[in-house]
């Protein structure tokens, strides 16, 4: 067998065990809100069910199936969402579809910038700490990295909010657009380098730690210690042959750090107001809209999952030791 | 002609890491930290007669002066008092729902890997299930169901952060149960309840004393994010998500010392908590001394 199908049989297996789990997570959300005290028709109703007809009442309930079992109202779901039909979301009055499609792009946007960005400064401040092992450059980049994840995102958040767009006012602070200004590429830009930033300073610690971690393992490693026996000169030894190898394992790190990148993405939202996922989410928590925020569950396991499936793809692909019958 | 003149080569620092400084300078300051903390959040409540809701409207939105260290918030209450207050909730939250998580992670995880067998298959993919959601978003959904409290936001991060535990506990008793002293527990004649409450558990105590310590900060991460979010604690109560919260609206109009105060008392708080259980880390596992917390 080569090796190309060997990864594709990993990958197919990867995705057989991602859709029980989506499967059991959604069943296990939807058993979850049933058991709750909250009852969907009275929320319709508010305080008019004091006057409203038990006919009416009573339709409504045959409509919508909430006194059928659990499992035949969750496969009535389930049959709905396989064609796209998520349901209605009782807080913001659209479908399930519909609130989620206007914000993805938006989070989408955010977050792959981000994590670009959380990237780009954490191999590279990573490799200058292990660089200048024991020099003040690299216990200054260590030392922040603790302090930064000790501090909440949203607290970081709001004193770049304060420094940048209140005080200094360098940058749009909130939104997209200004005022009415209809949504423009140079304005979108502008409102998304605050948010970007923190969420990337907020990631990267995370990164800068692990990569001089794994660069100081690698020097002692023979390959590296050869290159220099040979005269390489330093930069050469630390991008070429160290950084090369200790890169591998950074890979399936990324698809792990997934949970707490979109963790890390409903809060910067939240206090920069941007338009992505997370307000609907606030939202739909607070009015107990169990069918958008099941659904926004479901949707970032399942985003979870094929990014832990991507990345252990990518590292059997970048290594061809790895063995693939895990 | 090449230039043959010997150079010595330039110093570099492709080296091994270099050895971690003595575990004195993480331990002392870290200690002192802590202590100063516990000793202001639980005794002051006690002896002092101050009202941390106690309202001025009369010296609202203050800077940090002589009288009020950290200023006032926009009701005129004293926002150093009230971080002490915020940090005391913030702080049993987080320390309650790490023990409440880490005895049902223990559970979960011994019974798992003394059992093995097709219950420690499944007990693993749901551990590996739940830890495919992401951990807010878990707990935002557990908080909407319980509604918005104290217990609700114990009971989120309680079910969100067994995980961890589990996980550790499931693979210290695997590789326990190897162990000659096992066998000989049970050619003694040993039950299966005593080989667990005799031999195993002693065994996994102290790494998971040492994952609840690293759980707390974690926790108390989770409870302000939630108490940010409007989903945590009820309003009034002073927490620091609660605190930080309110302090968006004062920061518009100039009031930084609101949401900087109790925030940096949270990093204070964290960064001494974590200092002391790497310290305790390194002596409990010393050939895995990754400088990781998390």
């Amino acid at each position: 067998m080569t090796r190309g199908k060997a990864i594709g049989r990993l990958a197919l297996r990867r995705l057989a065990f991602a859709v029980p789990v989506l499967l059991v997570v959604s069943f296990a959300l939807f058993v979850l809100a049933k058991a709750s005290p909250f009852d969907p028709v009275e929320r319709y109703f508010g305080v008019r069910i004091i006057g409203a007809s038990p006919e009416r009442v009573a339709q409504l309930r045959a409509n919508w199936g909430v006194d059928e079992p659990v499992v035949a109202q969750y496969w009535a779901w389930l049959t709905h969402a396989v064609t796209g039909d998520l349901g209605d979301s009782l807080s913001l009055q659209q479908p399930v579809s519909a609130v989620i499609g206007d914000r993805l792009g938006w989070t989408v946007l955010l977050v792959s910038v981000g994590f670009t960005l959380a990237l780009v400064l954490g191999l590279l401040l990573g490799t200058l700490a292990a660089w200048r092992q024991g020099s003040w450059l690299d216990r200054s980049i260590t030392g922040s990295c603790y302090a930064l994840e000790a501090a909440p995102v949203f607290w970081l958040g709001l004193a770049v909010l304060y420094v940048f767009a209140l005080q200094l006012q360098w940058l749009p602070g909130g939104g997209v657009t200004t005022g009415s200004d209809p949504v423009s590429v140079g304005g979108v830009a502008a409102h998304m380098v605050l948010p970007v930033a923190v969420l990337a300073i907020s990631q990267a610690p995370w990164f800068v730690l692990f990569v001089r971690q794994n660069l100081l393992e690698s020097f002692t490693q023979d390959h590296v210690i050869g290159a220099r026996a040979r005269g390489l000169p330093d930069h050469v030894v630390v991008s070429g042959h160290a950084l090369r190898t200790s890169l591998l394992p950074f890979l399936t790190l990324l698809g792990a750090r997934l949970p707490e990148l979109i963790t890390g993405a409903l809060l910067v939202e939240t206090v920069f107001s941007w338009p992505g996922i997370a307000r609907a989410t606030v939202e739909a928590a607070l009015n107990v809209d169990f069918a958008l925020l099941g659904a926004l569950t479901v949707m970032a396991t399942g985003v979870v999952l094929v990014g832990n499936l991507l990345a252990d793809v990518l590292y059997a692909l970048a290594d061809p030791r790895v063995a693939l019958d895990g | 002609m090449a230039d043959l003149t010997w150079r010595p080569a330039p110093r570099s620092r492709l080296t091994a890491a270099s050895p971690p400084r003595s575990p004195k300078w993480r331990l002392l300051p870290s200690a002192v930290v802590l202590g100063v903390v516990a000793l202001v959040v639980l005794v002051v409540p006690l002896f002092v007669e101050l009202n941390e809701q106690y309202v001025d409207l009369a010296i609202a939105n203050q800077p940090p002066s002589a009288a009020h260290l950290f200023g006032t918030d926009e009701l005129g209450r004293d926002v150093l008092l009230r971080c002490v207050y915020a940090l005391r909730v913030s702080l049993t939250v987080g320390v309650v729902a790490a023990v409440i998580s880490a005895v049902a992670g223990t559970a979960v995880g011994a019974l798992a890997g003394s059992i093995g067998g097709w219950f420690d298959r499944i007990m693993m993919r749901v551990v590996d299930a739940i830890a495919s959601v992401p951990h807010l978003l878990l707990g935002i959904v557990i908080v909407a169901i319980l509604r918005p409290s104290l217990s609700a936001v114990i009971i989120s991060i309680a079910l969100t952060h067994w995980l961890t535990a589990a996980r550790i506990v499931r693979s210290e008793v695997l590789s326990l149960r190897t162990r000659p002293f096992i066998d000989a527990a049970i050619v003694g004649g040993a039950s299966r309840l005593q080989v667990m409450t005799r031999h195993l558990l002693p065994n996994v105590a102290p790494q998971v004393l040492l994952a609840t310590t690293l759980m707390v900060p974690h926790a108390v991460w989770h409870e302000t994010a939630l108490s940010f979010l409007g989903l945590g604690l009820p309003p009034h109560a002073a927490s620091i998500g609660n605190m930080i919260n309110d302090a968006q609206r004062s920061l518009l109009i100039g009031g930084w010392w609101m949401s900087l105060a109790p925030g940096l008392m949270l990093v204070i708080t964290t960064l001494a908590v974590s200092g002391i259980s790497g310290v305790w880390r390194d002596r409990l596992n010393p050939k895995r001394r990754t400088e990781l917390t998390w």
